[in-house]
């Protein structure tokens, strides 16, 4: 089956600003493809490109296997959300959701009776009669969505829908989209800036940064294989460690040598990697450095290191200390004996570490 | 109403907070007197009889009320030959003024809504040259106007007057859209063209419900300017399509010998009211149009 949307060398600019690079990506029906990157990155303005909504300067796209390059937004059947819900203000909400049908001159009956499916869906039915304005942030979100559920489209866009939403509610919205993705089987496209919403949405995730394509993969190889230094260091929280390094062949591996202000430098031995250059930046997740005492599987290697911060967090305490110059955390159980300006046994998980060439900030492993 | 602007020094007696207060009432007392003081004299004089106006005091009340004057004024007084009142004209400025102000007002929302919301190749320009529209004295385009009215064959016709008020008041009314649509998140539009809806489905379903505000704020501006208008009634008309104002100048500068203030009075109001009555019914709305723009749903 030809893949649902499909982008080739997509470039956009706004007058001489190139806003977008040779933008490639292909997703399959059913998938949940979350577009994530700093704000001002262009996320928004690709989803645009994919909605038809701005003019895209060279390449292709296509849409179910048709090619959509110069299709207007309405001929796309796709639907989207906007991350100020942009709904009508002086329609009612029942308008609101039957407005496209409405243009599309669909049967008085079948808008009905999809408004009434849509509404049960999303509980929605006691404000069908309200105008935007007397809804909360909440409901107003929940009545965008319904805009867009009810014309089934091959296409879901969702821009950002959660941003404007509270802490709290934000996660419950998360989940609910999550379990409309299962329930539906539909495929999505969802722009967000924020990392987690990304993780726990995606089926496959693509980073971007200054308008290109950082790495595109599924979470978990997001997570544990960044392609380059701003992929490890945007995803994940708090954030992978890179720390400078020094590599030295040695007979079963490579060595690893970490400088340390006070003290010998650490070593460690990696026997999974071979040929890695001199200098390498070692990204390690805070995950993976962890009390020796407590202990874990792996291919852990320990080390004692002073911890500078003990940050109790509930379920994690995180511990703060200075190696090969930069601030390094470690997430260990609640339970630790860490105490700030105490040394401690850590064992460093080398199976999980990335390795990245400090010139080029391109992963070596 | 807790007034902010107060230093806490000056606030901590309520004696003083009570003077300013009324100091700050008499003043705008007084200011209000000045203003209304010609319209009073106006309205009292307009029910005086010649008579009283020629013995009596300026700012005194009639001794006797009479509506001879009104009466006289709207049919009867003398427009140079022609002595029917100012009551034709009136029509003739009814005539002019509401096609006018209907079709300048829309088709500003339509300007207004194109420079917001659906930018194009020069749409800037296209803006900056309409805003200096409305800079452009009128004195300098008197004669262009006149000669093109002639050759559209509408010279000294009423639709060459609407014409006329429609093209110079399309600065205005697209300035005003403008600057409300744009308040208008692009957001609403990409939403509707998601929808399907098109150019004047989403004008005509999004962005004119939206638009009570400007609108009244729109329709009182060009309807003052164009019922006000002197210039362009004067000079595009011939007998017969000549505007209120017209005939209002012509009753006072065409009497002979005792200048009958009274029916001058009258037909002074007379030609005002249609403005007052604009303000007095829509004037609520025309303050909330100018300070609203906020749509956040
Ligand atoms: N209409 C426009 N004209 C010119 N530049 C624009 C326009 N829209 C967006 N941009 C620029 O394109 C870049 C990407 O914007 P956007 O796609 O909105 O970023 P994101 O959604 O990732 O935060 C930004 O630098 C922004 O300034
Ligand atoms: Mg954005």
């Amino acid at each position: 089956m030809a893949p649902i949307l499909e982008i080739n060398n997509l470039f956009k600019n706004y007058g001489p600003v190139e806003i977008l690079k040779d933008i490639n990506v292909a997703i399959e029906q059913g998938d949940f493809l979350v577009l994530v990157g700093p704000s001002g990155c262009g996320k928004s303005t690709l989803l645009n490109c994919i909605a038809g909504l701005e003019p895209i300067t060279s390449g292709k796209m296509a849409i179910g296997g048709q090619d959509m390059t110069n299709v207007s937004p309405k001929d796309r059947d796709i639907a989207m959300v906007f991350q100020s819900y942009a709904l009508y203000p002086t329609m009612t909400v029942a308008k609101n959701i039957t407005f496209g049908m409405k243009v599309r001159g669909i049967d008085q009956a079948v808008q009905d009776q999809k408004l009434a499916h849509v509404a049960q869906q999303l509980q929605i039915e006691p404000l069908l009669n309200r105008k935007p304005g007397q809804l909360s942030g909440g409901q107003r979100q929940r009545v965008a969505m319904g805009r867009a559920l009810v014309r089934d489209p091959k296409l879901f866009l969702f821009d950002e829908p959660l941003s404007n939403l509270d802490a709290k509610l934000r996660v419950e919205m998360r989940t609910e989209i999550k379990a409309l993705h299962q329930r539906l089987g539909a495929s999505m496209v969802y722009v967000t800036h924020d990392q987690i919403e990304a993780m726990t949405l995606a089926t496959k995730i693509v980073v971007m940064k200054g308008g290109v394509i950082q790495q595109i993969g599924t979470p978990a190889e997001i997570y544990n294989r960044p392609a380059n230094l701003f992929v490890a260091d945007f995803m994940g929280s708090p954030a992978m460690n890179l720390i400078p390094a020094k590599a030295k062949a040695n007979g079963a591996g490579m060595q690893i040598e970490i400088a340390r202000e006070k003290g010998d430098p650490i070593v460690l031995t990696d026997t999974r990697n071979q040929d890695l250059p001199e200098n390498v930046i070692l990204g390690v997740r805070p995950e993976d450095i962890a009390d020796a005492a407590i202990g874990r599987g792996g291919d852990t290697q320990e080390a004692d290191c002073i911890i500078d911060i003990v940050e109790p967090a509930g379920a994690d305490t995180f511990a703060v200390m200075q190696l090969g110059g930069k601030h390094v955390t470690a997430r260990l159980h609640a339970e630790t004996t860490a105490a700030a300006g105490t040394a401690q046994r850590l064992a460093f998980d080398l199976g999980k570490v990335s390795y990245f060439a400090p010139e080029t900030g391109l992963r070596l492993n | 109403m807790t007034d902010l602007s107060y230093s806490p020094a000056s606030s901590g007696s309520s004696a003083t907070k009570i003077a300013l207060r009324w100091g700050l009432y008499i003043m705008l007392g007084l200011f209000a007197l000045f203003y209304l003081m010609p319209l009073f004299v106006m309205v009292t004089t307009s029910f005086k009889s010649l008579e009283e106006i020629r013995t009596g005091d300026l700012i005194s009340l009639p001794r006797e009320v009479t509506l001879d004057a009104w009466r006289t004024a709207w049919s009867g007084a003398c427009t140079g030959i022609q002595c029917e009142g100012v009551r034709p004209f009136f029509w003739n400025s009814v005539l002019i003024a509401i096609p006018a102000v209907m079709i300048s007002t829309l088709i500003g929302a339509l300007n207004g809504y194109v420079v917001a919301q659906w930018r194009f190749k020069g749409a800037n320009l296209f803006f900056a040259l309409m805003l200096f529209g409305c800079f452009i004295p009128f004195q300098v385009v008197l004669l262009p106007m006149a000669r093109m009215l002639g050759l559209m064959g509408l010279a000294g016709t009423i639709p060459g007057l609407i014409f006329v008020h429609v093209i110079y008041g399309l600065g205005f009314t697209t300035l005003f859209f403008r600057n409300y649509y744009v308040s208008i998140p692009a957001e609403l539009t990409k939403a509707a063209k998601v929808d399907g809806a098109g150019f004047f489905r989403i004008f005509w379903s999004i962005f004119l419900p939206l638009s009570l505000p400007i609108i009244v704020v729109t329709v009182i501006w060009q309807f003052t300017q164009i019922w006000n208008d002197f210039l362009f009634g004067i000079s595009f008309s011939q007998a017969g399509t000549q505007p209120v104002t017209v005939a209002l100048n012509n009753i006072v500068n065409s009497t002979t010998g005792v200048k009958a203030y009274n029916v001058d009075m009258a037909a002074a109001i007379i030609a005002a009211l249609p403005t007052l009555f604009v303000y007095v019914v829509a004037g609520k709305y025309f303050v909330r149009g100018l300070t609203a723009g906020s749509v956040k749903g």
